[in-house]
């Protein structure tokens, strides 16, 4: 495959014919979806479609096989531990909070790379660390103030309801101020009232102060028709449906991938 | 958006500021973290400073190897207790440490080099060797996990030891190294106790490695620990480098260890193998799990403990008048029995260890003195 071309809209993140082999097993096939600034794009289909590979991809965790990434149309090898430098901020599937760390904590762990003071100041307490750890609580505390979670920043996570924990953990994405943030199944286990709020939640991120665009990975139809400006729909690790909600909705081959005869078998992809 | 911090502070401080003795728990640090540990470490210095001004010779010996067992414990819980790194080959890099010391200031003793400073630089020599021994296991402890760290370092624990009786010409085999003891200044006064002399550069030894690393434990290296142990991936998509931060809390541990081992060395001006048996690595690991895991007020229980529990045996074979084979045989075990029956009873009284229950303790008294419910603890601390 060529490099692929560099138009001046190629802004934000973009697949180009990405595959992804597992041995024998095709994970992704030639998927090319692209999210540019302020927009919030999807990513639905039924289980073992390929999301979570793709999102793998994304985060570095999965190299492509095949095709290429790009970010802001420059070639992009992602590697997990760089992605915040980058802007590129990921929620993962369930929670993923650290247990031994306050919620506040947590949150403030997600901007660790903003951290201006070095290891020998921290080690001898200087105030250049000191100043460091203050920025970072007030700003995860304005954080918890804006999701309303702001009375639980010193409690253990571990002791608290599962939509405040997913909460937290949207915080500590948040607080590493993303253009880019990957939700993985944001609404995975939340109750109807608290997905009518992540979905307000949602719409209202690229519209923030540092706004962001979203990559949404999820199973709840409802949020992603309601949240998303695009849609991109994997069954078998292939692309059978792009475009806005509406479109997809009424398209046969995303109704027939969901609930038509061909009912596909889950647990193909990891 | 402002934001409105209530006003009094939860009693749920932050698991990682509840180690530190004398943190304010509440949510806003004030003032300068070092200017507060210092504050602790310069009480708590002048404490044991007038203490050792009543002990006895002997006892004073016992302040100080609790000293430089505290370098250690110190910085093993920080490895194993926040970082989730097992270790069982601290013992070895004591002994590195205690080497380096000690072929230090025979060096320096062959040359004529003398003065006040050929000790906090012998000492400088262990921690650096140390941590460089430590840098190299933690390369390769980076890449493991579980049972299979663990026996790496038990490699270390016995490798380290064997070296040494290897290399005759330098380490002098199962004999050891000894070199020239400590003497207090004559500023002190021509009386003035020498063991209380190797207590207070015990003390000083034992008090910078708190301050350091309660600095550390409170900062963010503190928080990537802790982050890099509960969740891997989370840890690496939150910016943090898994490898990294476990290779620096391996060398930060060591270079502990190398202090408490060198200081150990100093206080009987000798180093010999079988003062780091295995058993040593291993009491080391029981004492800081007694103590509390991932607490610096928990090492302390332990180095008290480690001490308390050596001399037992002794002290119990000498007043129990046995026979003299009964009385050899219980010396060799005796310890290592009473350390795993703690261990067994501590455990199910308090499994967050010593410092855990005296945690659980205190926040019930609060609690009932502010007439509300104690707070709940997450369950792994």
């Amino acid at each position: 495959m060529s490099p692929p071309a560099t138009p001046v809209d190629d802004q934000g993140l973009a697949l180009h014919h990405v595959g992804v082999r597992f041995g024998g097993l095709v994970a992704l096939d030639d998927v090319s979806l692209r999210v540019p600034p302020g927009r919030v794009v999807g990513v639905i289909g039924p289980n073992g479609a390929g999301k979570t590979t793709l999102f793998n991809v994304v985060c570095g965790f999965v190299r492509p096989t095949e095709g290429s990434l790009t970010l802001d149309g420059r070639p992009f090898r992602p590697r997990p531990h760089d992605l915040t430098r980058l802007g590129i901020a990921r929620t993962l599937q369930g929670v993923g909070l650290f247990a031994g760390l306050t919620v506040l904590e947590n949150v403030v762990a997600g901007a660790s790379h903003t951290a201006r003071a070095g290891f020998a100041a921290a080690l001898f307490g200087l105030p250049r660390s000191d100043r460091d750890e203050s920025r970072l609580r007030a700003r995860a505390l304005n954080l918890l103030a804006e999701l309303g979670i702001d009375k639980h920043a010193d409690a253990a996570p571990g002791t608290l309801p599962y939509a405040v924990r997913k909460r937290v953990a949207l915080a500590r994405a948040l607080i590493a101020r993303p253009r880019l943030l990957l939700l993985d199944e944001p609404a995975g286990g939340l109750g109807a009232d608290d997905v009518a709020e992540l979905a307000d939640l949602v719409r209202a991120l690229p519209d923030r102060a540092d706004g962001c665009a979203v990559l949404l990975v999820e199973h709840h139809m409802d949020l992603v028709m309601s949240v998303c400006h695009d849609l991109v729909v994997l069954d078998f690790g292939k692309v059978i449906a792009a475009g806005a909600p509406e479109s997809i909705r009424d398209d046969p081959r995303v109704t027939e991938a969901y609930l038509g005869a061909d009912v596909p078998v889950e647990g193909s992809t990891p | 958006m402002t934001t409105t911090p209530t006003e009094t502070a939860p009693a749920t401080a932050s698991p990682l500021r509840r180690l530190l003795p004398g943190a304010p728990a509440g949510r806003d640090p004030r003032g300068s973290t070092l200017l507060r540990h210092l504050a602790v470490a310069v009480f708590a210095g002048t404490l044991v400073v007038l203490v050792t001004n009543q002990l006895a010779p002997y006892q004073n010996l016992q302040v100080a190897r609790v000293c430089a067992f505290l370098c250690v414990t110190a910085g093993h819980t920080v490895l194993v207790g926040l970082n989730g790194q097992l270790s069982l080959g601290h013992g070895a890099l004591m002994a590195t440490g205690a080497y380096t010391v000690a072929l230090t200031q025979q060096a320096l003793d062959e040359r004529a080099v003398r003065g006040w400073w050929t000790l906090p630089a012998s000492l400088l020599a262990g921690v650096a060797v140390t941590a460089l021994g430590g840098l190299v296991v933690g390369l390769a402890a980076a890449r493991l996990r579980g049972p299979y760290l663990a026996g790496v370092t038990l490699a270390v624990a016995t490798l380290v030891p064997a070296v040494t009786t290897i290399f005759t010409g330098v380490f002098n085999g199962e004999q050891g190294l000894s070199f020239p003891a400590q003497t207090p200044p004559a500023a002190l006064g021509a009386y003035f106790q020498p063991e209380r002399w190797l207590a207070w550069i015990a003390l000083a030894a034992a008090l910078l490695t708190m301050l350091l690393l309660a600095n550390l434990v409170r900062s963010r290296f503190g928080r990537s620990l802790v982050v890099v142990r509960d969740d891997e991936v989370a840890a690496r998509l939150a910016g943090i480098p898994v490898a990294r931060t476990q290779v620096l809390a391996f060398v930060v541990s060591a270079a502990c260890a190398g202090l408490g081992g060198g200081v150990y060395a100093m206080l009987t001006a000798t180093v010999a193998p079988g003062k780091f048996p295995l058993d040593l690595s291993l009491f080391l690991l029981m004492a800081i799990v007694i103590g509390g895991l991932g607490s610096l007020a928990g090492a302390v229980w332990g180095a008290v403990l480690l001490v308390a529990l050596q001399d037992l045996p002794g002290l119990l074979t000498e007043h129990l008048s046995l026979s003299a084979g009964l009385a050899q045989r219980l010396e060799g075990n005796l310890a290592l029995a009473v350390f795993g029956l703690v261990l067994i009873v501590v455990m199910l009284a308090a499994p967050g260890g010593l410092q855990g229950g005296v945690r659980a303790l205190t926040a019930r008294l609060r609690g009932a003195v502010r007439r509300r419910p104690a707070t709940r603890r997450s369950p792994d601390r």
